[in-house]
């Protein structure tokens, strides 16, 4: 299956001979371990990780160099810290290479315990592989191990260091990769200790990764250990996180009706190797007690239990009356619903009728943004070449709270230029980490930021600028200007916007790969504006210039092009003419608009059904209420802010008579006559809707239809050792029960059938033999860190158009005037509580701070404030609310809320807002 | 816990560098200077003045074996346990001293006067076996010369029953 190695000699190739076999690999500057892994050979290693490179720590990759064909000595060399050269020949099966590796085993293992049957690691052990794999499986070391104490590292992450081997792999990640600053290596010798100074959580959002990252069973998931099941015996699909608009790939794990846990599925083009511990751990949700699980009808007061059938008619029979009476009902859609979900609404309703559930201002952002990577003026970005660009600015969106795995490539991206600078000037490769850390030190390349608060990526940031909102557009507008002199100057500009605009303008044009990020994240349109005319500006100036924009919620960009309006509008329609059926599709709407404005939506009309999987505001206040199924039970499509369509499958099918809301609302649409027959899976809806909307066609191509077959048969989700497969159910039966169909995809819910082949999109876990760990990744890329064999998963929908046509937007007014003594109230997001369906899982819901307002030191001087007092915030027609007050760096004349955290009242933001000191009880304490 | 000296000492020190976390092992020897050891709670102060995270600090404070993170007693005693004292017989005279002072390597002796660490090499190996007293080199060693050397730090012939 492998594509590395091109079977005839090719010109430009580099040669090598490896046990006496030759090889051609495109591979200039790459190392041996490198080579030999994408090329599909075994061999053995510790300290390399894909992603973080070589250190040759660990001993382990070692193998044979020979000088020439005469040389039958050879010399043992390290493979991950030599590059490789044409004419190479190396040997990794010589008998002194593999005993130099079965040594290394050896002493790795003298203080290892020997407890894999404990070890939640056991079966997917990196360890375990490479002992196999080394042949050195019998233990002679027989005195005392040495001990160490395990620390309470919190809700996401297990600890147990006696199982540590010292590859460093741990902080390499942690604390080199992902910016953390609470995990070391402590002490010497052989008593090295990774951990914190004292027990407490680890607080880098990315934290869960050390799960994967680290070979052993030290850092283990502290959530899987709850209803623990070893990986063969967990059913798994290709599936994605629903947690941002990312759109990481994941393989979610499932064993007895439970999630048990979420793996990453490695995507070249989106999250690599990683995850962040909203995508790792929020998953809980899907297994939480506020599951709807039956379909419910309003008896007076309260919901009580119906039957499918009799809920369904009812719907479908006030739909068709409602149609009957030119009423037509009307569907609210949900950015967090699948394209699947939106349509199939949108179908019952009809497309007048279909509105987004989001305010209209939100619906406007989305609009902004979707009119600007249509008209490209730039190709948008995808998380690899996030990472690639070498010069960055970051206008107004705070990408590590609402696009964690951008920002951690962002991150990356940040040293790229002073890397590439260290490397020509000192001769080192890309991937001699230590080498190329050591010479980079403390330079920052040109990555800039302008927010209105401290971001957590300021620390790689060469400028960080606090600015009001109108101020970063400005920022931007100026920035585009000095780049391209036709693109429209603000007016009025500061004399220190204007030399930072000289200076970022100047970086930018001298990079070969600029990129700009903004996004819907601080809801200002001329923020979005600015950006585009900066990407604009560089690709006009012949620049490989790349744009991305940051959407809400995971499927905020799909759900939008289905719709007709937003919520504002779905009101009046629903208050111009009372009494109508509304049915809202996988919402709360409560936590799109303010609760009196979603009372009164709601009361407006005549029937409210709402289709969800979990109960919410929304359901609650329903008349009929339809149980769907979350990501983990059913198949659909999403659309990630890259523009990207992906698919989801089924991880396990749905307890019924839960099902998809798309066929809920196909159901209805069947019942009110509105329709003869019902789709009979996915790739109808998916045909359906792709005729109506050609822009969307990459959707269907997003991963194979139902009927594809790999060798005849369907792919299977469980794996070829699953146990238990005859006794699961015996409880209930001793016979044998079929398993479930499945109408969605060309997934099985069995073990039988070969998966190995199958296209990625429908890779169900990455397994090899010989290779239970996810390291056996490396067997599904063409090349390590290359694409997937096959390629990586997702179509993306927009590319800029052939003909240039857009043209610069003209900058914004001037900012409104300030209000006297009021603060321009803006959102300020969280990896950890700003997303709804992530908020339910326990872990998420304890790492999640209190509601609060951000205030600069001086707005809260002027105001009497502390940090730590409650403030009274209110905004104009709202209840006053009382939060926390935080004092951050910030311009003054702004303050931040936390939208989506509990006890943040729903604001259409940004806006001007009041804020005093709320409780007596502040005062009398100082 | 750090008194003012310290933090003034350890502030300067942190000018001297480019980056204050540099001065790092040095405020660590700071604070090991007037209390022998280094406590918890400078570890949280080192880094509040440094900008580091405890970790961080933590980290260097337990790689150097000479920074000392829990109490030792007045005398550090460091037995050089490398190859040539090893070869000139110093196998004898840590046994000797362990038994004069009735404490294994890493104990303290319960008066708080002597604590006993192994070294490795204390750059006298041209004159093993060779062991340091606060600093002090003493080479040549037989157990009779340790025994005296002992004495000059206050340790008496009958201190030895009495720590068993
Ligand atoms: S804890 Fe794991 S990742 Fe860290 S050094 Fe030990 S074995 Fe390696
Ligand atoms: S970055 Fe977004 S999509 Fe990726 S794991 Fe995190 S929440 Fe999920
Ligand atoms: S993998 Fe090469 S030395 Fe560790
Ligand atoms: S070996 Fe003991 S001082 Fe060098």
């Amino acid at each position: 299956m492998k594509t590395f190695t091109p079977a005839t000699a090719r010109a430009g190739a580099i040669h090598l001979t490896i046990d006496g076999r030759r090889y051609d690999v495109d591979a200039e500057g790459k190392n041996l371990l490198h080579v030999c892994l994408s090329l599909g050979l075994n061999l053995p290693y510790f300290c390399w990780h894909p992603a973080l490179h070589s250190v040759g720590a660990c001993r382990q990759c070692a193998v044979k160099l020979f000088k020439d064909e005469t040389d039958t000595k050879g010399r043992i060399i390290m493979s991950c810290m030599t590059p490789v050269t044409d004419g190479m020949r190396l040997s990794i099966e010589d008998p002194e290479a593999r005993m130099f590796r079965g040594q290394v085993t050896e002493w790795l293992m003298v203080n290892h315990p020997h407890d894999c049957p404990i070890c939640d690691e056991g079966g997917e052990c990196h360890l375990q592989d490479m002992v196999v794999m080394t042949g050195h499986a019998y233990r002679r070391y027989r005195f005392t191990k040495r001990t160490h104490r395990n620390q309470d590292l919190g809700p996401f992450i297990n600890h147990e260091m006696n199982r540590c081997i010292q590859c460093y792999r741990c902080i390499r990640f942690y604390r080199d990769y992902a910016g953390g600053t609470d995990l070391e290596a402590m002490g010497a010798h052989d008593d090295v200790y990774f951990g914190r100074q004292t027990d407490g959580t680890l607080e880098n959002e990315f934290s869960g990764n050390l799960v994967e990252v680290c070979p052993t069973g030290v850092f283990t998931d502290k959530t899987l250990k709850m209803h623990y099941a070893r990986k063969w015996d967990l059913q798994t699909a290709p599936s994605l996180c629903v947690h941002c608009a990312v759109g990481c790939n994941t393989i979610p794990g499932e064993r007895y009706g439970a999630l048990r846990r979420v793996r990453t599925r490695y995507n070249g083009e989106v999250n690599g190797y990683f995850l962040c511990d909203r995508g790792r751990y929020g998953y809980e949700f899907v297994n939480g007690g506020r599951r709807l699980r039956q379909p419910l009808v309003r008896t007076g007061d309260s919901l009580q239990p119906a039957a499918a059938a009799d809920a369904v008619s009812r719907v479908g029979a006030a739909v068709s009356r409602a149609t009957g009476s030119g009423a037509s009902a009307i569907g609210i859609g949900s950015p967090r619903a699948s394209l699947e979900t939106n349509y199939a609404l949108r179908s019952l309703v009809g497309p007048a009728n279909f509105y987004l559930g989001v305010s209209d201002r939100h619906l406007a952002i989305l609009r902004l943004m979707t009119r600007v990577l249509r008209e490209g003026p730039a190709p948008i970005a995808s998380v690899r070449h996030a990472a690639r660009s070498d010069a960055v600015l970051v206008l107004g969106e705070d990408v590590w709270n609402t696009a964690p795995i951008l920002a951690l490539n962002l991150r990356q991206a940040s040293s790229n230029a002073p890397a590439a600078a260290a490397m020509k000037q000192k001769k080192l490769n890309a991937w001699d980490d230590a080498a190329v850390r050591g010479a980079i030190r403390h330079e920052k390349g040109p990555f800039f930021i302008a927010s209105v608060e401290a971001t957590r990526l300021d620390e790689v940031a060469r400028e960080c600028h606090r600015l009001s909102p109108s101020d970063i557009a400005a920022l931007g507008f100026a920035t585009a200007h000095e780049i391209d002199a036709s693109a429209p100057a603000p007016a009025g500009l500061s004399e220190p916007i204007q030399a930072a605009a000289q200076r970022i303008a100047a970086a930018l044009k001298a990079a070969e790969h600029p990129l700009v990020v903004s996004g819907a994240g601080l809801a200002a349109p001329e923020v979005i504006q600015a950006a585009a005319n900066v990407a604009r500006a560089l690709k006009k100036a012949g620049r490989d210039a790349r744009i991305g924009l940051v959407f809400p919620e995971a499927n905020s960009f799909g759900a939008s092009l289905l719709a007709a309006g937003g919520l504002d509008d779905a009101g009046r329609v629903l208050a111009a003419h009372g009494g109508r059926v509304l049915l809202v599709a996988e919402n709360d709407l409560f936590r799109q608009m303010a609760p009196e404005s979603a009372r009164s939506l709601l009361a407006s009309a005549g029937h409210v059904v709402a289709v969800d999987h979990t109960t919410q505001a929304t359901t609650e206040a329903a008349e009929i209420v339809l149980p769907s199924c979350t990501y983990a039970e059913s198949s659909g499509s999403m659309v990630s802010s890259e523009g990207r369509a992906q698919r989801y499958f089924s991880v396990f099918p749905p307890l019924e008579p839960a099902q998809s809301a798309w066929r809920w609302f196909d159901e209805i649409a069947v019942r009110a006559g509105k329709k003869a027959a019902a789709w009979k899976g996915l790739d109808e809806v998916i045909r359906a809707m792709t005729q109506e909307f050609p822009e969307l066609r990459g959707v269907r191509d997003a991963a194979p239809g139902a009927d594809y077959r790999l060798n005849g048969s369907r792919v299977p989700r469980k794996s070829i050792r699953e146990s238990g497969r005859t006794a699961v159910t015996a409880n209930v039966s001793l016979h044998e029960p079929p398993p479930a169909r499945d109408p969605d995809s060309p997934l099985a819910y069995t073990m039988e059938g070969a998966s190995i082949g199958a296209p990625a999109s429908l890779n169900a876990r990455f397994w090899s033999p010989g290779w239970n760990s996810d390291q056996s990744v490396s067997k599904f890329q063409v090349e390590v860190s290359g694409q997937l064999i096959g390629g990586d998963p997702g179509v993306r929908l927009f590319e800029p158009p052939a003909q240039e046509a857009g043209m610069y937007f003209p900058p914004s007014p001037a900012d409104q005037p300030a209000r006297d003594g009021m603060l321009m109230l803006v959102p300020r997001y969280h990896v950890f509580g700003s997303e709804e369906l992530s908020s339910l899982a326990p872990g998420i819901a304890s790492r999640t701070s209190p509601s609060s307002i951000s205030l600069s030191r001086a707005e809260c001087e002027k105001r009497g404030l502390r940090e730590g007092d409650r403030a009274r915030v209110t905004v104009d027609g709202a209840e006053a609310t009382e939060m926390a007050v935080l004092i951050r760096e910030m311009p003054e004349g702004t303050a931040s809320i936390a939208p989506g955290v509990p006890g943040t009242p729903v604001l259409p933001l940004p806006a001007w807002a009041g804020v005093t000191l709320a409780s007596v009880a502040a005062e009398a304490e100082r | 816990m750090l008194s003012e000296r310290e933090k003034e000492r350890i502030t300067e020190e942190a000018l001297l560098h480019e980056y204050p976390r540099a001065a790092v092992s040095e405020a660590l020897l700071i604070v090991q200077e007037s209390r022998g050891w280094v406590p918890d709670e400078a570890i949280v102060e080192v880094a509040g003045l440094l900008g580091m995270s405890t970790e961080e600090v933590e980290a260097v404070a337990t790689f150097y074996e000479l920074i000392f993170r829990k109490p030792v007693g007045r005398h550090v005693i460091l037995v050089c346990d490398s190859v040539s004292c090893w070869i000139t017989g110093e196998e004898a005279i840590l046994s000797h001293l362990q038994r004069r002072l009735g404490i294994g390597l890493g104990g303290t002796t319960p008066d708080g006067e002597f604590t006993l660490l192994p070294a490795g090499c204390l750059g006298a190996c041209d004159a093993g076996p060779a062991m340091m007293i606060d600093g002090k080199l003493y080479d040549t060693l037989t157990p009779e010369r340790a025994d005296g050397i002992l004495a000059e730090y206050g340790m008496g012939a009958d201190a030895q029953t009495s720590h068993g």
